[in-house]
Protein backbone atom coordinates (compact mmCIF):
# COMPACT_ATOMS: atom_id res chain seq x y z
CA UNK A 1 0.00 0.00 0.00
CA UNK A 2 1.16 3.46 -0.60
CA UNK A 3 0.83 7.00 -0.24
CA UNK A 4 0.33 10.05 -2.78
CA UNK A 5 -0.20 13.23 -2.48
CA UNK A 6 -1.46 15.24 0.62
CA UNK A 7 -5.09 16.72 0.74
CA UNK A 8 -5.45 20.04 -1.15
CA UNK A 9 -2.46 21.17 0.42
CA UNK A 10 -0.94 20.46 3.53
CA UNK A 11 -3.57 20.09 6.54
CA UNK A 12 -3.06 17.94 9.67
CA UNK A 13 -5.50 15.02 10.43
CA UNK A 14 -6.43 17.46 13.25
CA UNK A 15 -7.26 20.67 11.35
CA UNK A 16 -9.16 18.27 8.80
CA UNK A 17 -11.50 17.46 12.15
CA UNK A 18 -10.23 14.30 12.43
CA UNK A 19 -7.90 12.29 14.64
CA UNK A 20 -4.85 9.83 13.56
CA UNK A 21 -3.97 6.51 14.99
CA UNK A 22 0.19 6.93 15.67
CA UNK A 23 1.27 3.41 15.99
CA UNK A 24 -1.02 2.71 12.31
CA UNK A 25 -1.66 5.89 10.79
CA UNK A 26 -5.41 5.02 10.42
CA UNK A 27 -7.92 8.39 10.39
CA UNK A 28 -10.77 8.46 12.82
CA UNK A 29 -13.38 10.98 12.99
CA UNK A 30 -12.76 13.13 15.97
CA UNK A 31 -13.42 11.89 19.83
CA UNK A 32 -12.92 8.46 19.23
CA UNK A 33 -11.27 6.72 21.75
CA UNK A 34 -9.60 3.54 20.54
CA UNK A 35 -8.49 2.90 17.32
CA UNK A 36 -10.75 0.65 15.08
CA UNK A 37 -7.54 -0.81 13.22
CA UNK A 38 -4.87 -1.55 15.56
CA UNK A 39 -7.47 -1.06 18.85
CA UNK A 40 -4.53 1.75 20.01
CA UNK A 41 -5.12 4.61 22.47
CA UNK A 42 -6.10 7.50 20.18
CA UNK A 43 -4.89 11.16 21.03
CA UNK A 44 -5.47 14.13 18.70
CA UNK A 45 -2.26 15.62 20.90
CA UNK A 46 -0.64 14.79 23.97
CA UNK A 47 -2.11 17.72 26.47
CA UNK A 48 0.53 16.52 29.28
CA UNK A 49 3.65 16.16 26.64
CA UNK A 50 5.82 19.58 27.45
CA UNK A 51 5.56 18.34 31.46
CA UNK A 52 6.53 14.79 30.87
CA UNK A 53 9.00 15.70 28.78
CA UNK A 54 10.36 18.10 31.58
CA UNK A 55 10.14 15.51 34.30
CA UNK A 56 11.99 13.03 32.67
CA UNK A 57 14.67 15.27 31.31
CA UNK A 58 15.50 17.03 34.96
CA UNK A 59 15.91 13.41 36.30
CA UNK A 60 18.02 12.32 33.58
CA UNK A 61 20.08 15.72 34.15
CA UNK A 62 20.17 15.01 37.92
CA UNK A 63 21.45 11.17 37.43
CA UNK A 64 24.43 12.09 35.24
CA UNK A 65 25.67 14.38 37.73
CA UNK A 66 26.51 11.40 40.01
CA UNK A 67 27.50 9.03 37.04
CA UNK A 68 30.51 11.53 35.79
CA UNK A 69 31.51 11.89 39.66
CA UNK A 70 31.63 8.67 40.97
CA UNK A 71 33.56 5.73 39.23
CA UNK A 72 32.49 3.12 36.75
CA UNK A 73 34.71 0.82 37.19
CA UNK A 74 36.52 -0.95 39.91
CA UNK A 75 40.11 -2.24 39.07
CA UNK A 76 42.24 -3.93 41.44
CA UNK A 77 45.79 -6.03 40.19
CA UNK A 78 48.36 -7.57 41.87
CA UNK A 79 50.03 -4.00 42.18
CA UNK A 80 47.12 -1.07 42.66
CA UNK A 81 43.69 -0.78 43.02
CA UNK A 82 42.18 1.83 40.74
CA UNK A 83 39.13 3.17 39.93
CA UNK A 84 37.65 5.04 36.70
CA UNK A 85 35.24 7.62 36.17
CA UNK A 86 33.60 7.84 32.58
CA UNK A 87 36.43 10.33 31.75
CA UNK A 88 39.08 8.27 33.73
CA UNK A 89 38.12 5.32 30.64
CA UNK A 90 38.53 7.42 27.61
CA UNK A 91 41.58 9.00 28.92
CA UNK A 92 42.85 5.28 29.79
CA UNK A 93 41.86 4.13 26.27
CA UNK A 94 43.91 7.45 24.73
CA UNK A 95 46.79 6.21 26.75
CA UNK A 96 46.31 2.79 24.93
CA UNK A 97 46.57 4.86 21.77
CA UNK A 98 43.17 3.27 20.71
CA UNK A 99 42.00 6.38 19.73
CA UNK A 100 39.10 5.41 17.64
CA UNK A 101 37.60 3.30 20.59
CA UNK A 102 38.14 6.05 23.10
CA UNK A 103 36.27 8.40 20.51
CA UNK A 104 33.51 6.25 20.19
CA UNK A 105 33.67 5.92 24.41
CA UNK A 106 33.27 9.74 24.50
CA UNK A 107 31.28 9.99 22.02
CA UNK A 108 28.57 8.02 23.40
CA UNK A 109 28.91 8.76 26.83
CA UNK A 110 29.58 12.59 27.63
CA UNK A 111 28.34 14.05 23.33
CA UNK A 112 25.09 12.10 23.12
CA UNK A 113 24.33 12.75 26.82
CA UNK A 114 24.67 16.55 26.81
CA UNK A 115 23.62 16.88 23.12
CA UNK A 116 19.95 14.98 23.99
CA UNK A 117 19.99 17.66 27.25
CA UNK A 118 20.21 20.56 25.26
CA UNK A 119 18.38 19.15 22.23
CA UNK A 120 15.01 18.22 23.96
CA UNK A 121 14.77 21.52 26.26
CA UNK A 122 15.20 23.27 23.15
CA UNK A 123 12.53 21.09 21.46
CA UNK A 124 10.41 21.64 24.29
CA UNK A 125 11.18 25.25 24.83
CA UNK A 126 10.34 26.21 21.25
CA UNK A 127 6.92 24.43 21.36
CA UNK A 128 6.36 26.43 24.10
CA UNK A 129 6.68 29.64 22.58
CA UNK A 130 4.87 28.47 19.81
CA UNK A 131 7.96 29.02 17.18
CA UNK A 132 6.85 28.94 13.69
CA UNK A 133 10.56 28.47 12.37
CA UNK A 134 12.63 25.96 11.40
CA UNK A 135 10.00 23.36 12.03
CA UNK A 136 12.43 21.24 9.59
CA UNK A 137 15.11 21.59 11.23
CA UNK A 138 14.07 21.10 14.63
CA UNK A 139 11.51 17.41 13.17
CA UNK A 140 15.01 16.58 12.13
CA UNK A 141 16.68 16.91 15.84
CA UNK A 142 13.47 14.71 17.26
CA UNK A 143 14.23 12.16 14.41
CA UNK A 144 18.47 12.26 15.44
CA UNK A 145 17.29 12.38 19.35
CA UNK A 146 15.03 9.36 18.58
CA UNK A 147 17.28 6.97 17.37
CA UNK A 148 20.84 7.78 18.81
CA UNK A 149 19.79 8.23 22.61
CA UNK A 150 19.61 4.24 23.02
CA UNK A 151 23.48 4.44 22.35
CA UNK A 152 24.75 5.74 25.50
CA UNK A 153 24.25 2.40 26.79
CA UNK A 154 27.33 1.38 25.16
CA UNK A 155 29.41 2.07 28.50
CA UNK A 156 26.94 0.24 30.51
CA UNK A 157 27.47 -3.12 28.54
CA UNK A 158 31.36 -2.54 28.35
CA UNK A 159 31.20 -2.79 32.60
CA UNK A 160 29.07 -5.24 32.65
CA UNK A 161 31.35 -7.79 30.09
CA UNK A 162 34.50 -6.31 31.85
CA UNK A 163 33.23 -7.39 35.26
CA UNK A 164 31.92 -10.49 34.04
CA UNK A 165 35.32 -11.33 31.80
CA UNK A 166 38.41 -10.12 34.18
CA UNK A 167 37.58 -11.80 37.54
CA UNK A 168 41.37 -13.44 37.76
CA UNK A 169 40.91 -13.81 41.54
CA UNK A 170 44.87 -12.33 43.09
CA UNK A 171 45.87 -11.01 39.72
CA UNK A 172 43.09 -8.87 38.19
CA UNK A 173 39.61 -8.60 38.84
CA UNK A 174 37.06 -5.41 37.83
CA UNK A 175 33.84 -4.50 39.27
CA UNK A 176 31.25 -2.20 38.31
CA UNK A 177 31.03 1.01 40.35
CA UNK A 178 28.49 2.91 41.30
CA UNK A 179 28.32 5.48 38.49
CA UNK A 180 27.20 2.83 36.02
CA UNK A 181 23.95 2.51 38.25
CA UNK A 182 23.38 6.37 37.58
CA UNK A 183 24.74 6.39 34.15
CA UNK A 184 22.26 3.75 32.66
CA UNK A 185 19.30 5.66 35.44
CA UNK A 186 20.17 9.11 33.38
CA UNK A 187 20.28 7.00 29.97
CA UNK A 188 16.49 5.26 30.70
CA UNK A 189 15.36 9.16 32.04
CA UNK A 190 16.12 10.75 28.70
CA UNK A 191 14.83 7.89 26.25
CA UNK A 192 11.70 8.52 28.22
CA UNK A 193 11.37 12.05 28.01
CA UNK A 194 12.44 12.03 23.81
CA UNK A 195 9.27 9.00 23.87
CA UNK A 196 7.25 11.42 25.79
CA UNK A 197 7.96 14.03 23.24
CA UNK A 198 4.75 14.26 20.70
CA UNK A 199 6.47 15.52 17.48
CA UNK A 200 3.16 16.99 16.16
CA UNK A 201 3.19 20.18 18.12
CA UNK A 202 6.24 20.90 16.51
CA UNK A 203 4.01 21.76 12.92
CA UNK A 204 0.84 22.77 14.79
CA UNK A 205 0.28 26.73 13.74
CA UNK A 206 -3.26 26.85 15.01
CA UNK A 207 -2.50 26.16 18.90
CA UNK A 208 -5.91 28.03 20.24
CA UNK A 209 -7.42 24.12 20.44
CA UNK A 210 -5.06 22.97 23.09
CA UNK A 211 -4.94 25.46 25.23
CA UNK B 1 -13.04 23.35 8.77
CA UNK B 2 -14.84 21.69 5.50
CA UNK B 3 -13.19 20.00 3.55
CA UNK B 4 -14.44 17.09 1.08
CA UNK B 5 -13.07 14.08 2.61
CA UNK B 6 -12.61 10.92 0.78
CA UNK B 7 -13.57 7.74 2.64
CA UNK B 8 -11.52 7.52 6.01
CA UNK B 9 -9.97 4.13 4.80
CA UNK B 10 -8.47 5.67 1.82
CA UNK B 11 -6.42 8.05 4.08
CA UNK B 12 -3.65 8.03 6.36
CA UNK B 13 -1.98 10.57 8.66
CA UNK B 14 1.76 10.73 9.53
CA UNK B 15 2.60 9.66 12.85
CA UNK B 16 5.20 12.11 13.51
CA UNK B 17 3.70 15.51 12.04
CA UNK B 18 -0.27 14.63 11.79
CA UNK B 19 -0.47 15.59 7.72
CA UNK B 20 -3.02 13.32 6.16
CA UNK B 21 -2.28 11.66 2.77
CA UNK B 22 -4.34 9.59 0.22
CA UNK B 23 -3.09 5.44 0.31
CA UNK B 24 -3.13 4.07 -2.52
CA UNK B 25 -1.37 1.09 -4.04
CA UNK B 26 2.68 1.51 -3.93
CA UNK B 27 4.42 -0.21 -7.34
CA UNK B 28 6.62 -2.72 -5.39
CA UNK B 29 9.80 -2.13 -3.71
CA UNK B 30 8.54 1.63 -3.55
CA UNK B 31 8.42 3.81 -0.63
CA UNK B 32 6.23 6.58 0.65
CA UNK B 33 7.47 9.62 2.42
CA UNK B 34 5.32 12.00 4.22
CA UNK B 35 5.18 15.39 2.35
CA UNK B 36 6.06 17.49 5.03
CA UNK B 37 8.31 16.02 7.51
CA UNK B 38 9.97 13.42 5.15
CA UNK B 39 9.59 9.88 7.24
CA UNK B 40 8.53 6.90 5.30
CA UNK B 41 5.23 6.34 5.46
CA UNK B 42 5.07 2.88 4.28
CA UNK B 43 6.75 0.75 1.83
CA UNK B 44 5.92 -1.89 -0.45
CA UNK B 45 8.35 -5.29 -0.27
CA UNK B 46 7.06 -8.23 -2.09
CA UNK B 47 6.36 -11.27 0.32
CA UNK B 48 7.64 -8.57 2.97
CA UNK B 49 5.32 -10.11 5.79
CA UNK B 50 6.72 -14.10 4.80
CA UNK B 51 10.45 -12.44 5.25
CA UNK B 52 10.26 -10.93 8.73
CA UNK B 53 8.41 -13.82 9.80
CA UNK B 54 11.46 -16.35 8.38
CA UNK B 55 13.77 -13.66 9.76
CA UNK B 56 12.36 -13.78 13.46
CA UNK B 57 12.34 -17.92 13.79
CA UNK B 58 15.83 -17.39 12.75
CA UNK B 59 17.10 -14.77 14.98
CA UNK B 60 14.73 -16.41 17.88
CA UNK B 61 17.25 -20.02 17.48
CA UNK B 62 20.27 -17.50 17.22
CA UNK B 63 19.30 -16.26 20.10
CA UNK B 64 18.69 -19.24 22.60
CA UNK B 65 22.57 -20.51 21.12
CA UNK B 66 23.77 -17.06 22.21
CA UNK B 67 22.85 -17.04 25.52
CA UNK B 68 23.71 -20.74 26.17
CA UNK B 69 26.93 -20.97 24.79
CA UNK B 70 30.38 -19.38 25.89
CA UNK B 71 30.57 -16.17 25.10
CA UNK B 72 34.20 -14.89 25.93
CA UNK B 73 37.13 -16.70 27.58
CA UNK B 74 40.23 -14.81 29.32
CA UNK B 75 43.31 -16.41 30.04
CA UNK B 76 45.77 -14.55 31.86
CA UNK B 77 49.15 -15.81 34.24
CA UNK B 78 47.40 -19.62 34.36
CA UNK B 79 44.45 -18.67 35.07
CA UNK B 80 41.32 -18.69 33.41
CA UNK B 81 37.55 -17.39 32.98
CA UNK B 82 34.85 -18.16 30.76
CA UNK B 83 31.91 -15.54 30.40
CA UNK B 84 28.65 -16.18 29.38
CA UNK B 85 26.16 -13.64 28.56
CA UNK B 86 23.99 -14.55 31.32
CA UNK B 87 27.44 -14.06 33.17
CA UNK B 88 27.99 -10.46 31.97
CA UNK B 89 24.31 -9.46 33.45
CA UNK B 90 25.02 -11.19 36.78
CA UNK B 91 27.83 -8.65 36.86
CA UNK B 92 25.64 -6.13 38.22
CA UNK B 93 23.93 -8.73 41.11
CA UNK B 94 25.85 -7.08 44.07
CA UNK B 95 24.01 -4.62 46.01
CA UNK B 96 22.88 -1.77 45.12
CA UNK B 97 23.21 -2.66 41.52
CA UNK B 98 20.98 -5.35 41.40
CA UNK B 99 18.12 -3.14 39.62
CA UNK B 100 20.69 -2.71 36.90
CA UNK B 101 21.06 -6.53 36.74
CA UNK B 102 17.45 -6.91 36.00
CA UNK B 103 17.13 -3.77 33.23
CA UNK B 104 20.86 -5.10 31.73
CA UNK B 105 18.81 -8.63 31.23
CA UNK B 106 15.41 -6.98 29.79
CA UNK B 107 17.73 -4.88 27.35
CA UNK B 108 20.27 -7.86 26.19
CA UNK B 109 18.01 -10.85 26.14
CA UNK B 110 14.43 -10.45 27.47
CA UNK B 111 12.99 -7.75 25.15
CA UNK B 112 14.77 -8.98 21.98
CA UNK B 113 13.23 -12.28 22.80
CA UNK B 114 9.53 -11.07 23.63
CA UNK B 115 9.72 -8.95 20.62
CA UNK B 116 10.63 -12.30 18.52
CA UNK B 117 8.21 -14.28 19.79
CA UNK B 118 5.39 -11.40 19.95
CA UNK B 119 5.90 -11.20 16.03
CA UNK B 120 6.25 -14.92 15.84
CA UNK B 121 2.93 -15.11 17.14
CA UNK B 122 1.19 -12.30 15.04
CA UNK B 123 2.49 -12.83 11.77
CA UNK B 124 2.33 -16.94 11.97
CA UNK B 125 -1.48 -16.91 11.27
CA UNK B 126 -1.10 -14.58 8.56
CA UNK B 127 1.44 -16.12 6.59
CA UNK B 128 -0.41 -19.23 6.30
CA UNK B 129 -3.46 -17.50 5.49
CA UNK B 130 -4.96 -18.75 8.95
CA UNK B 131 -7.36 -16.50 10.95
CA UNK B 132 -5.43 -14.26 13.43
CA UNK B 133 -4.93 -15.92 16.82
CA UNK B 134 -6.22 -13.74 19.47
CA UNK B 135 -4.04 -11.15 21.06
CA UNK B 136 -2.71 -10.73 17.70
CA UNK B 137 -2.78 -6.81 17.23
CA UNK B 138 -1.87 -6.80 20.98
CA UNK B 139 1.81 -8.73 20.28
CA UNK B 140 2.67 -6.88 17.21
CA UNK B 141 1.63 -3.54 18.90
CA UNK B 142 3.82 -4.83 21.64
CA UNK B 143 6.44 -5.69 19.42
CA UNK B 144 6.71 -2.62 17.61
CA UNK B 145 6.36 -0.60 21.14
CA UNK B 146 9.30 -2.11 22.60
CA UNK B 147 11.87 -1.70 19.16
CA UNK B 148 13.87 1.41 21.18
CA UNK B 149 14.28 -0.40 24.59
CA UNK B 150 15.75 -4.26 22.97
CA UNK B 151 19.67 -3.08 22.59
CA UNK B 152 21.54 -6.46 21.25
CA UNK B 153 23.48 -4.24 18.61
CA UNK B 154 24.59 -1.86 21.32
CA UNK B 155 25.73 -4.59 23.24
CA UNK B 156 27.74 -5.94 20.36
CA UNK B 157 29.39 -2.51 20.35
CA UNK B 158 29.70 -2.53 24.03
CA UNK B 159 32.01 -6.47 23.94
CA UNK B 160 33.58 -4.43 21.27
CA UNK B 161 35.27 -1.89 22.88
CA UNK B 162 35.49 -4.12 26.15
CA UNK B 163 37.94 -6.79 24.05
CA UNK B 164 40.07 -3.92 23.03
CA UNK B 165 40.44 -2.56 26.65
CA UNK B 166 41.34 -5.94 27.65
CA UNK B 167 43.15 -7.32 24.90
CA UNK B 168 46.73 -5.66 25.92
CA UNK B 169 46.96 -7.73 29.22
CA UNK B 170 45.09 -11.07 28.87
CA UNK B 171 44.60 -13.42 25.49
CA UNK B 172 41.38 -13.81 24.71
CA UNK B 173 39.15 -16.56 23.05
CA UNK B 174 35.92 -15.68 21.19
CA UNK B 175 33.25 -18.23 22.14
CA UNK B 176 29.89 -19.65 19.28
CA UNK B 177 27.94 -17.54 21.59
CA UNK B 178 29.47 -14.53 20.06
CA UNK B 179 29.07 -15.17 16.35
CA UNK B 180 25.32 -16.29 17.45
CA UNK B 181 24.93 -13.15 19.48
CA UNK B 182 26.25 -10.83 16.22
CA UNK B 183 24.25 -13.31 13.63
CA UNK B 184 21.22 -12.17 16.17
CA UNK B 185 22.15 -8.26 15.83
CA UNK B 186 22.49 -8.27 12.05
CA UNK B 187 19.17 -10.57 11.16
CA UNK B 188 17.51 -8.12 13.96
CA UNK B 189 18.27 -5.43 12.24
CA UNK B 190 17.74 -6.95 8.66
CA UNK B 191 13.99 -8.02 10.06
CA UNK B 192 13.23 -4.22 11.23
CA UNK B 193 13.87 -2.32 7.76
CA UNK B 194 11.24 -4.83 6.72
CA UNK B 195 8.69 -4.03 8.50
CA UNK B 196 6.02 -1.89 7.29
CA UNK B 197 3.75 -0.88 9.98
CA UNK B 198 1.46 0.49 8.11
CA UNK B 199 0.78 -2.41 6.06
CA UNK B 200 1.45 -5.47 8.69
CA UNK B 201 -1.80 -3.31 10.55
CA UNK B 202 -3.65 -3.63 7.46
CA UNK B 203 -3.10 -6.93 6.87
CA UNK B 204 -4.27 -7.56 10.54
CA UNK B 205 -7.06 -5.92 10.40
CA UNK B 206 -8.22 -7.52 6.96
CA UNK B 207 -7.43 -10.65 8.28
CA UNK B 208 -9.30 -9.84 11.49
CA UNK B 209 -12.69 -8.89 9.07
Amino acid sequence: MGSSGPISGIISARDAGLVACQRCGQVHPRDTAYCTRCEGRLRSRDAESLQKVWAWLIAGMIAYVPANLYPMLLTSTLIERSESTIIGGVVELIEYGSFGIAFIVFFASVMIPIGKFVAIAYLAISVQRHSLSNQHERHRAYEVVEFIGRWSMIDVFVVAILSALVQLDTIATVNPGIAAVSFALSVIFTMLSAQAFDSRLIWDTDRTQHE
Amino acid sequence: MSVALPPLDDLVACPQCDTLHYASALPPNARAHCQRCGIVLMTSQPAAIARVLSLALTAFIMMIAAISFPFLTLDAGGLHNATSVIDAILAFKDGLAFPLAVAVAFFIVVIPLIRLVALIYALGPLVREKPLRSGARKAFGLAERLRPWSMAEIFIVGVTVALIKVAGMAAVTIGPAFWAFAGVVVITVLKDQLICRYSIWEALDQSAA
